[in-house]
């Protein structure tokens, strides 16, 4: 059992033990977080912030050390071999770590050259990452005359300049305008598909976790709240949610009548005028019971709606809270 | 080539092209000690008349010093480039990336160092304008610069040391401020020791802008003192070594903090 667990977490792009870590002497940022990334991958820390998600990438970006706790990145150990956890990684700041003072090439030519890549080979890196970010036009431009977008564009090139095995990206669409960020996403997830790469990203948006994470733990309080794929959190809250429209309020109270018939399948039933709530398990296959029913009792129906869960209820579910994102620019 | 050459040169490489894309700062660094030399220089023209001056004339006397002062001023704004880099996440990007620690600082100081010499060529360039003769020789005048880089290196290392324990720009300037004057005035900067009270000439014996001045002011003499010169310049040199380890270190301080 313990060899086939070792085993398992040898394999494992990051293997995150028992890290925590406290700031001053009270500011506990975490308690003891534990967690594996499979290579290839897309792994989301979710959580609002101040929960811990950026002190984390600081250590297994080796920036900050644990005060407890081991982590391994590609299996290297971040404490015990510091550099040549810098050599495969790829870090994207929550900042977008631009040199505002340098133009766009040459911001991803000098990370280029800090990891010994230099002549033809890093230029033509170069070449190869402004045009996949659409920069080209503007590369020799200085970067402070960039978008928010185009910034946050070349922050993530100058993080895969040295094709990174692993790659975090800490809160990658914050301040981003939708469009941005559909663009982001989209990149995201060629990383991971075409590149093959690991992708460790942080996020205090539920859609963006459930969007693009293969994995993903909930943080709350610099502690693991729960840990799985986005559909198992999902499903582990008991059943869909269902939606009745009736086409009129007159209606509701026979539909509920007949809706009660079902012997115990729909549960929390509520009735808000002419819409009836209710959950169920595997809304999709109790959908034609539900009209059946209804259509048994004589009850016209205008619509139903069956929603799987989201991750803001699987929140709300963990935490006791609703999902309420603190106020933007705490970084820990 | 080796990286130990390589990575500071790229650092370096990065703040001249960031210098040069600001001419007018370039001009203001320039003009600064050249404003001092002139304005000290009347001034206290007639310090030379004074008994004990020693002979020559005041704005000879005072050149060296000048330059010297200019090389602190300007290496003091040294640890502001890292505060700015910390404000914007470059920082953390750089420390995580396999370049050693050691060749973030030293192209940094590279970069300084190159400054300083620019600044001192263009100082001393005016002097002799002005009617400075340095009777001491190239030489003498290349330990001149000498002496101004490795003082300058030492007041860089400082101000980064400040910039990356205590991570606040006004703190970091204001420091170089504090320092600066009080350090060049403790010292034979403007006068010779023969004319300062006892307790100052004391105080200087310790202090590095002095053994800067007086190794500096050797270019002035046809009969150069080489002791005094490499005995000074050794002195600074060990003590840019110094804060060189601590500014090093000052990295790790950072990281722990963040």
């Amino acid at each position: 059992m313990s060899a086939a667990v070792s085993g398992a977490r040898e394999r494992a792009a990051i293997a995150v033990d028992g890290i925590a870590k406290t700031y001053g002497k009270s500011v506990r940022a975490l308690r003891g977080v534990s967690f594996d990334v499979e290579p290839g991958t897309v792994f989301a820390l979710l959580g609002p912030n101040g929960a811990g998600k950026t002190t984390a990438v600081k250590i297994l970006t080796t920036l900050s050390r644990p005060d407890s706790g081991h982590a391994q990145v590609a299996g290297i150990d971040v404490l015990g071999d510091p550099k040549g956890v810098r050599r495969v990684i790829g870090c994207v700041a929550q900042k977008d770590a631009v040199d505002l003072e340098a133009t766009g090439r040459e911001n991803i030519v000098l990370q280029g050259q800090l990891y010994g890549m230099h002549g033809a080979e890093l230029d033509r890196r170069v070449d190869e990452l402004l045009d996949r970010f659409r920069l080209t036009e503007a590369a020799d431009r200085i970067s402070r005359t960039f978008s928010g977008g185009m910034r946050r564009k070349l922050s993530v090139a100058i993080g895969l300049v040295h094709r990174p095995r692993v790659l975090f990206l800490d809160e990658p669409t914050t301040g981003l305008d939708p469009e941005a960020r559909s663009d982001m996403w989209a990149e995201i997830q060629r990383l991971s598909v075409n590149d093959g790469m690991t992708v460790l990203l942080t996020t205090h948006y539920l859609d963006e976790a459930d969007h693009l994470a293969d994995r993903l733990v909930i943080i709350d309080e610099g502690q693991v709240v729960t840990e799985g794929t986005p559909d198992q959190l999902k499903s582990e809250l008991r059943g869909d949610a269902i939606q009745v429209d009736l086409d009129s309020a007159a209606a509701s109270e026979p539909g509920m009548r007949a809706l009660r018939s079902l012997n115990g399948r729909l549960r929390d039933m509520t009735c808000l005028g002419r819409t009836i709530h209710a959950r169920v398990d595997d809304g999709a296959s109790a959908v034609p019971g539900v009209l059946a029913v209804l259509d048994g009792a004589g009850v016209r129906v205008a619509a139903v709606t069956v929603s799987r869960p989201s991750l803001d209820d699987v929140y709300l579910n963990h935490t006791g809270r609703a999902f309420r994102p603190a106020p933007e620019g705490d970084s820990r | 080539m080796s990286t130990l050459v390589m990575e500071p040169t790229h650092m370096a490489a990065r703040y001249l092209r960031a210098l040069l894309r600001q001419p007018l700062y370039v001009v203001m660094q320039l003009v600064q000690p050249v404003i001092w030399l002139f304005l000290f220089g009347q001034l206290f023209k007639n310090i030379d008349r004074l008994p004990g001056f020693g002979g020559g004339s005041y704005i000879d006397y005072l050149a060296p010093g000048v330059l010297v002062m200019s090389a602190l001023l300007s290496n003091g704004w040294s640890g502001t480039m890292y505060i700015v880099d910390m404000e914007r996440g470059v920082l953390d990007r750089l420390l995580a990336t396999p370049a050693r620690r050691s060749s973030l600082l030293l192209g940094q100081l590279g970069y300084w160092a190159m400054l300083t010499v620019i600044q001192s060529v263009i100082l001393i360039a005016l002097s002799m304008l002005a009617g400075a003769r340095f009777a001491g020789g190239p030489l003498s005048v290349v330990a001149l610069i000498a002496a101004a880089v490795l003082l300058g290196t030492v007041m860089a290392c400082l101000s980064n040391v400040m910039a990356l324990r205590l991570r606040q720009q006004d703190t970091v300037i204001a420091a170089n401020v504090l320092l600066v004057l009080p350090l060049c005035f403790v010292s034979t900067l403007f006068i010779p020791g023969a004319l300062m009270p006892g307790w100052i000439q004391t105080v200087a014996r310790f202090n590095p802008v002095n053994w800067a001045v007086e190794a500096g002011r050797q270019s002035l003499v046809a009969g150069v003192d080489w002791s005094i010169v490499l005995t000074r310049l050794g002195g600074l040199a060990v003590l840019a070594l110094v804060f060189g380890f601590f500014a090093v270190r000052a990295f790790r301080a950072y990281q722990r903090s963040v």
